[in-house]
């Protein structure tokens, strides 16, 4: 199990590759990334993504060791980066293997659905016209009720 | 005790870290002291139904004792991933 908060950008296929390639017992690999997306009036200069140093790194482990208890994983992985991103930048990765592949995407959307509002990031959309802070959405609270 | 704030919160208060003397019992003890020191922080926690809080470095709740916490930190609703 490996969790990674950083500024610098990761390679994905560098990541995705080590990650497959460190146990032959599991059958099954799942990535999923996480991109900056630009708005829908494509005038997004800038993604800052704000966390809480230290309990980022806590509140990803203990997720990390849920899925790991959930689920048969052999493995998981999650990359997570901060600071100053720009649309078309990828912002997070995570990676399960597992012997099979139903625990690995599984676990691999159980991830994200944590991560996403139980992580202490915070993003904010920077445009010519402003700063403006993401909101939380309703939905992304209501998915944790279906673990 | 330190008090750290995130995301708007830190905006609004103006700062990110601050040292507090307290004797609050619990989390809405320790808002309401803020609160009432000056508007920046009565702003701030107008409406704590849209804040979170986490002592220790752990999601935890406004009526939660603040009994050996050492670490308070307040923030928006997380928007990872």
């Amino acid at each position: 199990m490996r969790v990674v908060v950083q500024e610098d950008a990761f390679d994905l296929g560098a990541e995705a590759n080590a990650f497959a390639a460190a146990d032959d017992t599991n059958g099954a690999i799942v990535t999923f990334t996480g991109v900056v997306r630009d708005l829908a009036t494509g005038n997004l200069d800038v993604m800052e993504i704000e966390h809480y140093p230290g309990m980022t790194e806590r509140a990803l482990t203990k997720i990390a060791e849920e899925a790991m208890v959930r689920w048969s994983l052999g493995d998981v992985l999650v990359i997570h980066r901060h600071g100053r991103l720009v649309p078309g930048d990828r912002i997070m990765m995570v990676a399960t293997a597992a012997p099979h592949r139903k625990d690995a995407f599984e676990a691999a959307e159980f991830l994200m659905d944590y991560l996403k509002s139980r992580a202490p990031f915070w993003k904010k959309e920077i445009t010519g016209a402003g700063a403006d802070w993401v909101a939380a959405k309703d939905e992304d609270e209501d998915a944790l009720t279906r673990w | 005790m330190d008090v750290l704030y995130f995301a708007w919160v830190r905006e609004r208060i103006g700062l990110p870290k601050e040292r507090v003397e307290t004797n609050a019992a619990t989390v809405s003890d320790l808002v309401a002291e803020l609160s009432a020191r000056e508007d920046r922080y009565a702003a701030a926690f107008a409406d704590v139904s849209a804040l979170r809080v986490a002592l220790d470095q752990e999601l935890s709740d406004f009526d939660a004792s603040l009994t050996g916490v050492r670490e308070v930190a307040f923030f928006p609703p997380m928007t990872g991933g």
